[in-house]
């Protein structure tokens, strides 16, 4: 058998693998041999590396042949080859999972573990672990204690590492073993003291005070491993965070001392951990950054590595503290290990001066397509953050993110390098037209249709708005040609747009749409179709409420616009406007709020189908079940729930405000949490501060104990006052009492009236009106027109930021925000809101609210709608 | 004892850096690669990282073809950090998280890479490892123990190990073919050489 194993080897040349042409079944065969008298340990050693190397190369091991192999391999127990042994150990680790019955090694194993031979101890024990369960493992519970204290280091290191990884599996007995442990600890042998130091902690770690006195104690002994210490400041730094202890601790204290240990490890881990510590203040980081700057020059790859990549993440943070080490990094950027110096570079990105960023960048591309995805990934984010810093740089960062857009790359890389340049091209309206050109570039080879679809939408979005929109044409109709399928749908989305913006592309627009009709995809077909329908009607308001606004289009590729093809659409608009909403779709976003509101006024009366029933839609199917709000109207609006009553008390109720064209319905849930009592004809009684007539009370019959119940108001908004939207209604419970028997539940027949106060109930202007999305704002302004717009100035001084102004605003109005407005960039004095929504009614009212921060904010708004009412509403609220 | 599950949640593909739960489990993985990148010896102490032999196998030809050309030492791919080393044609790897103290990582790679040096007697090329294979799988076990460091220190190892080399390895060999070997050995090594001049020059 050797022989041809020989044979094959020479056959197949000098660099040849002996294990090459290996058979599974042919090694099992030879295996036979271990049962053989007298064992030949050679040829035995040679079959058992064989199997092993068999396995490690991923090869399967049926149960039944493992078994069979494992237990001819037992007989090998008789050998007292030491190798052989050593090899046998390590078969049984490996087959411990696919062989059945490892167990019947365990008492030839027990016997090594407490023999006289101290070479097979180690060993043995670590094998014997390895197929112990937790019913066995109190079997062998003695050994174990007296391995883990015994005096040849590696039978206690040994011990002590396979009760770690025998903690998951049965913490309680190893658990006893912690005397053991806490002794090994105070070994000589610096590998036990970092075993015991791990198991200690291991089994301690959800007991804060046993492990700061266990750090205590060998803070104050001083251990001599190197790798004990640096599990030692782990367990500070975390112990130091969990208990948000000032840096004045003695545990910090600890951390900081092994900055001075003689083993670079040991410091690199102090370094580490104190850069790492949430609030560190510049001069606590110095000490750390100073050996950090030493190891930077250090001949050794690994640790310049470590050093550069902590300070790079120092840098994230705290810039000034790293300017220090800026000439060292310098010697870093021509680093042979592309790693090293490219975190040099992002690291200088961030500290440097403005005018060292064009020589970095050209450093960088010179070898950036060397390194691995990772760290380009590093290298753009370092863009990213520089382009907000020097806004003025974005024509070197544009040149450079469109050559690496270039380069081969992975999707993640790709995508950050795209989220990239279009942060630019929002920040910089002069870098627009040279990134939507790279943006293009990208596209015509773009492997990924998240990235591709992402960047049509970008273009239809801005496109049409640059001075000259015909030349990104070609690149979408393109993608048309030869993109899959949701890539060509997101591309006829965005010549859509182009056609509705400008005049004279739209003839060529349609021509293109056109073809686009003719194909082979249904979803593109429809759009194509429909967008078709759409610009041929040349009316402004269509455009901008199908094209710009009416849906959005990368969050939603899959709008299903089928139903609208079969419907005739060239008649009258507000029937292409009636026959559009039934297939209106929720926007991504803001699931409960709906499209139906965009054509409410021919709409109310039509109840709009929606794709899958909304919390909305839910109470709508509830209220129309009652008899009393019939003729109502559609439900225009449902309010979060709110509570009129604490948490904890006799009854609970919290109310749900619906809102319709002329009439609010004031729901409320209650839940009585008393056992003994049986409510009935359980209402609210309201009294309104304002003009509001309280039409209806619809009581809840029956209030048993724990079983919500509903009782509903029905409340007029005052007509002749329509400017009246907000009230306050002083609300008290009335309801009959009923004792009964809390175990039966079984009332008494007679009860008393009794009442409860709840808190008062606030209506808003928020409750009439309805979060609208317009993904372009502007188009949805012009469209509204200037026919009603009215403007004034506030102060608001009580608040103190933008973004704390921008939260009121919108909490208050109850209306969406567009553009991304409600984003304040930092550093930011002034700011522009916008916001969309519809009023009830129907009217679309939309608010450009320019804010500016001086003492307190100021605040000038401009509101438009398609009723003068809604506007003097608006701004009278917010007054 | 690939079993054994480390606690400790890796990140792929991110370098941002998270607090480190204190733990010894420090070695996510070590492998022996030829210089084609084939497998010689892997073990993955973390099964829940590339639980699979597909997606192992796949892991390694990536960090292959992102270390093979130069040796640097260390790399960060997919997400790990890979402190490693070539000899002739040899590739040896040792794998940890992104937050795990390099030098650490760095000590083992010494550890088994001094300890084998020493069994094959300065030989460290492929064939005298794999013509010592159950050497080299005794060495890794002394090394590291699911996932553990269990040993740093290489005398200590070959003290614990107690393996020799065999000059011949298998007795029925001729000897001329034993001189065949010993010829290809040579003229391997001579080839693996001269590669490793090519790079340094073409770095």
């Amino acid at each position: 058998m050797i022989k041809k194993f020989d044979k094959k080897d020479e056959e197949s040349g000098s660099g040849s693998n002996p294990f090459q042409h290996l058979e599974k079944s042919a090694v099992l065969q030879e295996a036979r041999i271990f049962n053989e008298t007298p064992i030949n340990p050679r040829r035995c050693l040679h079959i058992l590396t064989k199997i092993i190397y068999l396995l490690n190369q991923g090869e399967h091991f049926g149960t039944m042949e493992a078994t069979e192999a494992f237990f001819a391999m037992t007989r090998l127990f008789q050998s007292n080859d030491q190798t052989l042994r050593r090899m046998c150990y390590l078969t049984i680790k490996e087959m411990a999972n696919i062989s059945e019955d490892v167990i019947i090694v365990t008492s030839s194993l027990t016997k090594d573990m407490t023999g006289k031979e101290d070479v097979y101890r180690g060993p043995a024990i670590r094998a014997l672990c390895r197929i112990t369960d937790t019913t066995m493992l109190q079997a062998i519970e003695r050994y174990m204690k007296q391995a883990i204290v015994d005096k040849v280091p590696s039978v206690s290191s040994s011990a002590l590492v396979s009760s770690l990884h025998m903690v998951k599996m049965s913490y309680d007995v190893v658990k006893r073993w912690v005397n053991e442990a806490q002794e090994a600890a105070s070994s000589d042998n610096i590998m036990v003291q970092y075993h015991a130091l791990g198991l200690l902690y291991h089994l301690r770690k959800n007991d804060r005070l046993a492990v700061s006195k266990m750090l205590n104690k060998f803070t104050k002994s001083g251990l001599k491993s190197p790798f004990a210490y640096c599990m030692l400041i782990r367990i500070a730094s975390k112990l130091l965070e969990e208990t948000e202890a000032g840096h004045d601790s003695p545990l910090f204290d600890f951390i900081e001392s092994c900055l001075r240990n003689k083993h670079e490890m040991v410091v690199y881990e102090a370094a580490s951990a104190i850069v790492h510590m949430p609030n560190c203040t510049a001069r606590e980081l110095a000490p750390a950054v100073s050996v950090l700057q030493l190891f930077c020059s250090s001949p050794k790859a690994a640790l310049r590595y470590a050093a550069v990549r902590t300070l790079n993440k120092v840098a994230m943070k705290h810039p000034s503290a790293v300017t220090a080490c800026n000439l060292d990094l310098e010697n870093l950027i021509t680093d042979s290990n592309r790693s090293i110096a490219t975190l040099a570079i992002t690291t200088l990105l961030k500290t440097g001066s403005e005018s060292s960023v064009d020589r970095l960048m050209k450093q960088i591309s010179s070898f950036v397509s060397e390194i691995s995805d990772e760290f380009k990934v590093v290298v753009v984010q370092a863009i990213s953050a520089l382009c907000q810093k020097y806004p003025r740089k974005h024509s070197v960062m544009m040149n450079f993110l469109s050559n690496m857009l270039r380069d081969d790359g992975g999707f993640e890389y790709k995508r950050a390098i795209v989220d990239c340049i279009i942060s630019i091209i929002e920040e910089n309206p002069e870098s627009k037209e040279t990134g939507l050109a790279h943006l293009c570039e990208f596209i015509e080879d773009c492997e990924h249709t998240v990235l591709a679809t992402k960047i049509l939408h970008l273009l239809g979005k801005e496109g049409p708005r640059t001075p000259s929109p015909s030349k990104y044409i070609r690149f979408i109709f393109n993608r048309v040609v030869l993109e899959s399928e949701a890539v060509r749908a997101a591309a006829v989305s965005a010549l859509a747009k182009f056609g509705a913006q400008n005049d004279d592309l739209l003839p060529s627009v349609l021509v293109l749409m056109q073809r686009c009709m003719m194909d082979s995809d249904d979803e593109v077909r429809d759009r194509a179709t429909f967008y078709m329908n759409v610009l041929q009607q040349k009316q402004k308001a269509l455009n901008a409420a199908y094209i710009f606004n009416g849906e959005n289009t990368h969050c939603a590729p899959s709008l299903n616009l089928r139903a609208l093809v079969c419907v005739d659409i060239s008649g009258p608009i507000q029937e292409v406007r009636l026959c559009l909403s039934v297939s209106s779709v929720p926007l991504a976003n803001t699931p409960i709020t709906e499209q139906k509101t965009e054509f409410a006024p021919v709409a109310t009366s039509k109840l709009p189908e929606k794709p899958g029933p909304t919390r909305q839609d839910i109470y709508q199917e509830q209220l129309a079940a009652i008899p009393e709000f019939q003729g109502l109207g559609s439900l225009f609006k449902t309010s979060e729930a709110v509570q009129l009553t604490e948490a904890e008390t006799e009854y609970v109720v919290r109310c749900v405000k619906h809102t319709f064209a002329r009439h609010m319905v004031f729901q409320f849930d209650c839940t009585n949490t008393l056992n003994d009592q049986l409510l009935q004809k359980v209402m609210v009684q309201m009294e309104p501060s304002e003009a509001y007539e309280v039409l209806h009370y619809v009581p809840a019959a029956n209030l048993p104990y724990s079983q919500p119940g509903s009782c509903y108001s029905l409340v007029r908004l005052p007509e002749d006052d329509p400017t009246a939207v907000s009230c306050t209604f002083s609300c008290t419970l009335k309801y009959l009492v009923k004792d009964c028997d809390p175990n039966t539940g079984e009332p008494d027949d007679d009860g008393y009236d009794d009442e409860y106060v709840l808190e008062d109930l606030e209506v808003t202007v928020a409750d009439h009106i309805q979060k609208v999305l317009k993904p372009n704002f502007a188009a949805a302004w012009d469209e509204v027109g200037g026919d009603f717009e009215k403007e004034e100035t506030f102060a608001l001084a009580s608040v103190r930021t933008l973004d704390e102004a921008v939260g009121n605003i919108i909490s208050f109005l109850g209306m969406q925000p567009c553009e991304r407005s409600d984003k304040v960039p930092e550093n930011k004095n002034s700011h522009i809101l916008f916001l969309a929504g519809v009023f009830r009614g129907g009217h679309d009212v939309l608010v450009r609210s320019r804010l500016a921060l001086a003492d307190g904010v100021t605040m000038q708004v401009t509101v438009r709608s398609s009723d003068e009412t809604v506007v003097d509403i608006i701004l009278a609220s917010v007054g | 004892m690939t079993a054994q599950t480390c606690p400790r949640q890796h990140q792929r593909t991110t370098m941002e850096i998270a607090s480190l739960e204190p733990s010894l489990y420090t070695v996510k993985a070590v492998f022996i690669l030829d210089n084609d990148g084939n497998r010689l010896l892997s073990k993955y102490y973390d099964t829940e990282l590339y639980p699979s032999m597909k997606e192992q196998k796949n892991f390694e030809k990536n960090v292959f073809n992102k270390t093979h050309k130069a040796d640097n030492e260390i790399a960060f791919v997919e997400g790990m950090t890979i402190v490693y080393k070539c000899s002739i044609d040899l590739f040896f790897y040792v794998v940890g998280s992104a937050q795990e103290n390099e030098l650490m990582l760095m000590a083992v790679l010494n550890c088994l890479f001094e300890s084998l040096g020493q069994i094959l007697r300065k030989n460290v090329e492929r064939r005298c490892l794999l013509d010592n294979m159950d050497g080299v799988f005794l060495v890794v076990d002394e090394i590291i123990d699911g996932g553990v460091i269990l040993e740093s220190d290489p005398q200590q190892v070959i003290q614990k190990v107690n393996y020799r080399a065999d000059e011949n390895p298998l007795s029925e060999q001729s000897v001329a073919q034993h001189i065949t070997d010993k010829l290809a050995m040579t003229s391997n090594i001579m080839q693996s050489a001269k590669e490793q001049i090519k790079w340094s020059i073409l770095k």
